[in-house]
């Protein structure tokens, strides 16, 4: 069967365990490796998988896109560079899946809101963040049964589970995250919190989502949205579990989850890892889908 | 040192920050009215303490359901003291992760010209952007390394330089557990004095939870720390912070210059402070059990208030949160782990599962 495909930009944690996600694809098939060091771990790996590699940045990539049919591309690079590197490939007519906090285009969590964004072809696509795509799927079981005026989640990650480039740059983290709770959430405020645990052996990426309803909460409503949310979930990441809840606390739901990897790149503990390229590479499908059956025209190369 | 190993500390300048209206307000669950807040700082500067942190419990962005709201915003606290504060400063915390530099430059709006950049002692990396911008706007700036007990002195040393590589002009141990010993506190303050550049400087934020706050303190300036934090009282986390006015009152017995007027600070404690207390803030089974097993201070009241909404003693969830090796800013794992007891133990009902 024709796969879709797709060059994988930033060979970090992110870019390295998209790999084995898309390597496993029945619609998606993993070409280039775009890198900035020639020596770093992960385009030596993507070597040993069989992906051709520049360690010249995107403008290394760049020459071959047409010759061998790029037609999706991941960027986990920053979100500094993210918009030069998309500018770049989107007039190749690549469609990008943005897994940098810079979101240029619109916010996606599969199960919430990615069958709308492939009905409309957009050419970005962005994944907000690993504690985005694990807790705004609850912030919207909540706020699907009823109004939610603020939410607010705490997400723990294992240190060893983050990489360089999301430790240095925590507020864009904090900043995106928020947001997509409001707009993808469906909260009218939101707020994001996050904790890095250096702990021995690592811990499980943890998060916890409050919910502040407006008017009291129909707890077996919500109660039975949250777990039909979390099966939408567990179809792309198996180890999204419940832990506790939903306690209800007056208009306050409290609903405590964890994420367990599937130990790709990183070990199990590094859930967060995995709900992020999961979640991209579930959207990537969703778009080849499209496009291998002609649903979906991306642009033609300008 | 002199021949039977005292070293005399007689002239010494050390830094007073005061932590009443900053840790103070955990211990008062986040309430504290902008008049009390007012009264305390004034108090503050007429008793000479020249710098003093005004913030929600978990500093910059700690307003939530996580950390608790507080009765006013940040902005509301500083726009009401900054007016009756003559002499000293005012500083803020802001913990990476929960606070931005968006509320940083709030901050420095609103009058406040020192930061602490917080972490846990391991991940010094997440603060580069945090304390750049602090500089940038010319703030005092320090390098704040929580759960400092976590960490080897060595270990904790590294971290400390990467601070200062950043800009940190002063890098503090901060034993947020209180359950560091003095020679605990002496390897870490040595072992950051060995690496970091003469001018900068090294703090000391003790808790009280074993009653070491004062010797640990001592113990940080006889290795070189030139900062103390400390509050009137105590009022702080866990069992309080360094008492303030006994400090002051040790170091003018030891010829400790710290400028502050050890009566003045003494009054304010009895005649202010104490009565503001909800509870006594002081050692006591669940607080000594934090200093005992190393677990964060802020955790003291919340598992009070989940032991007893589940049946639980706060001393058993608090052990607990200690194995888990839970850290500052976790708080919603008191719950969880609550009810994982709780439901365990066969004290939950059907419907709170």
């Amino acid at each position: 069967m024709k796969k879709i495909r797709c060059a994988l930009i930033g060979s970090g944690n992110i870019g390295t365990d998209l790999i084995y996600k898309i390597q496993r694809s029945p619609l998606l098939e993993p070409v280039w490796m775009v890198g900035i060091d020639a020596n770093s771990e992960g385009l030596k790996m993507a070597r040993d998988m069989g992906l051709k590699t520049t360690h010249e940045g995107v403008d290394g990539l760049l020459p071959h896109v047409l010759e061998d049919g790029i037609q999706i591309a991941f960027d986990a690079t920053s979100a500094y560079v993210h918009k030069s590197n998309s500018d770049k490939l989107t007039a190749l007519g690549v469609m990008m899946i943005d897994l940098t906090p810079a979101a240029i285009g619109p916010l996606c969590v599969p199960p919430v809101n990615l069958a709308e964004h492939a009905a409309k072809g957009a050419m970005n696509l962005n994944m907000i963040s690993c504690a985005g795509q694990a807790t705004i799927p609850i912030v919207r079981a909540v706020s699907r049964v009823q109004s939610v005026s603020y939410a607010e989640i705490i997400a723990s990650v294992a240190s060893k589970s983050i990489g360089p480039g999301t430790r240095a740059n925590l507020d864009e983290f904090t900043y995106t995250t928020s947001n997509a709770i409001e707009v993808v959430g469906g909260a009218r405020q939101g707020k994001a919190l996050v904790v890095v645990n250096p702990a021995e052996p690592p811990m499980m990426m943890r998060n916890t989502i409050y919910c502040l309803t407006d008017d009291k909460p129909d707890e077996a409503a919500i109660r039975e949205s949250v777990q039909q949310m979390i099966g939408e979930v567990q179809k792309y990441v198996p180890g999204y579990r419940l832990v506790n809840g939903p306690v209800f606390d007056g208009n306050k739901v409290a609903v405590f989850m964890e994420v367990k990897g599937l130990g790709d790149y990183l070990p199990t503990y590094a859930g967060n890892l995995d709900i992020m390229t999961a979640a991209a590479t579930r959207t990537a499908e969703m778009f080849a889908e499209g496009i291998l059956a002609g649903r979906i025209k991306l642009k033609e190369a300008a | 040192m002199n021949n039977d190993g005292f070293i005399d500390l007689k002239g010494r300048k050390v830094l007073i920050h005061d932590m009443s209206l900053r840790d103070g307000m955990h211990a008062k669950r986040e309430q504290i009215s902008t008049a009390q807040m007012v009264a305390v700082a004034s108090a503050l500067d007429a008793a000479g303490v020249p710098l003093m942190q005004v913030a929600h419990g978990g500093g910059l962005g700690g307003n939530s359901l996580q950390h608790g709201f507080a009765m006013h915003s940040n902005e509301e606290y500083w726009t009401a003291v900054m007016p009756h504060i003559k002499r000293s400063k005012v500083s803020v915390l802001l913990i990476p992760g929960m606070g931005t530099m968006k509320e940083l430059q709030s901050a420095y709006d609103h009058g406040v010209r020192s930061v602490s950049v917080a972490t846990h002692c391991t991940e010094a990396d997440t603060t580069p952007q945090h304390i750049a911008y602090a500089r940038k706007l010319g703030m005092d700036t320090v390098g704040f390394l929580m759960m400092a007990h976590l960490n080897t002195p060595e270990g904790l040393a590294v971290q400390g330089k990467l601070m200062e590589s950043y800009g940190a002009e002063c890098v503090y141990v901060t034993d947020s557990a209180g359950y560091m010993l003095p020679e605990d506190v002496k390897r870490r303050v040595r072992a950051l004095r060995e690496v970091l550049k003469p001018e900068t400087q090294i703090g000391f934020h003790g808790h009280h939870n074993l009653g070491m706050g004062i010797a640990n303190s001592i113990a940080a300036i006889e290795e070189g720390a030139s900062r103390i934090d400390a509050s009137v009282a105590g009022l702080g986390a866990g069992a309080g912070n360094t008492p303030l006015e006994v400090f002051v009152a040790v170091c003018d017995r030891m010829g400790i210059d710290t400028g502050c007027d050890l009566f003045k600070l003494m009054d304010m404690a009895e005649d202010l402070i104490v009565p503001m207390m909800d509870q006594m803030v002081r050692v006591d089974r669940a607080s000594l059990t934090l200093g005992f097993a190393g677990v964060y201070s802020t955790f003291l009241l919340h598992a009070k208030r989940l032991g007893a909404k589940y049946g639980l003693p706060a001393r058993d969830i608090l052990v607990e949160l200690g194995k888990r090796k839970m850290i500052g800013g976790q708080e919603d794992m008191i719950e969880d782990t609550a009810l994982t007891m709780a439901r365990e133990r066969g004290l939950l009902n059907d419907k709170a599962a």
